[in-house]
């Protein structure tokens, strides 16, 4: 977990870090190989955004990808699991900053659900990407981070599970 | 680290590869219940959710303590393992998403490279 400890980020390195920012607070970074305008673009286009979010080995497929990116739009991913009954994430934009910065809610859990700031910035064509999920409170969090013993979260678990066997096969 | 994990995970997986455990976890997490109030909840034997409990405790996910001629279950100590779980899990789903979003971007950059040629 030596990510979490690298709170400076060096633009020239393109690993993913995570760290827990704050109480309330998920921030993930991460330097893209290209220029804010082309990155922003792969975020708000749909058919581009279905081509990334959803990968490979996280045993979901993603099966409609709606994005209407503007401020007040609303976006919904449907994903099914293995045979599992589809699951929506929805929410809207909250801000739409072209190249710059987009803001969305995140409602499948209802009302009270972390809101997700990511910001785009480029330097000498590469694009740092920070991405802030903050949560209504630090019990909103610790609950999401405990889900491993919560109810409500343990389909989350059963993914994961599918993860760890794949990886136990290879 | 994966492997590491991947092992400690397997346990927690087979204890919650269980409906009825997974069900017990989820009434733990309202109130702490003693193993005869679960047998009853779930409608088992007293012996059957003994065996229950025992899996779920060997997990870490739940601790017992007896206490006269009664034994109170309450959700255990793995949550903050299960915090490192997650961080981790959430980690790499942002870093296989990234490796793919890098994907994107490089074919957009041809695509306006190549665009760019054509004007």
């Amino acid at each position: 977990m030596d990510a979490r400890n690298e709170s400076q980020v060096t633009p020239m390195n393109n690993r993913t870090t995570v760290e827990r920012q704050s109480e309330r607070e998920l921030v993930v970074t991460r330097t893209i190989n290209g220029p804010a305008h082309i990155v922003f673009e792969a975020w708000t286009k749909p058919e581009l955004l279905k081509q990334w979010w959803v990968p490979k080995s996280s045993g979901l497929s993603l099966i409609s990808c709606e994005a209407d990116v503007r401020v007040g739009g609303a976006y919904r991913l449907v994903f099914v699991h293995g045979a599992s009954e589809p699951m929506a994430f929805h929410g809207k934009y909250l801000e739409v900053t072209p190249c710059s910065r987009l803001v969305w809610t995140n409602e499948e859990g209802g009302d009270a659900g972390q809101v997700t700031t990511v910001t785009f910035d480029e330097k000498a064509g590469q694009t740092l990407v920070v991405l802030r999920e903050l949560y209504p409170s630090k019990e909103a969090l610790d609950a999401a981070l405990a889900s491993g013993s919560q109810a409500g979260t343990l389909e989350t678990f059963e993914q994961l599970e599918e993860f760890v066997v794949t990886l136990a096969a290879t | 680290m994966v492997q590491y994990l991947a092992t400690r995970l397997d346990v927690s997986f087979s204890a919650l590869s269980d409906a009825t455990r997974r069900g017990v976890l989820e009434q733990l997490g309202r109130a702490d219940a003693s193993i005869t109030d679960l047998a009853e909840k779930f409608q088992m034997t007293l012996t059957g959710m003994k065996k229950h409990v025992g899996v779920l405790e060997q997990a870490g996910l739940v601790t017992t303590e007896k206490v006269g001629r009664v034994r109170t279950c309450t959700l255990g100590p793995r949550r903050l393992e299960d915090e490192t779980a997650w961080l981790e899990r959430y980690h790499q789903l942002w870093d296989a998403r990234f490796d793919d979003l890098e994907k994107v971007v490089q074919a957009l950059k041809r695509k306006e490279k190549l665009d760019g040629r054509k004007k």
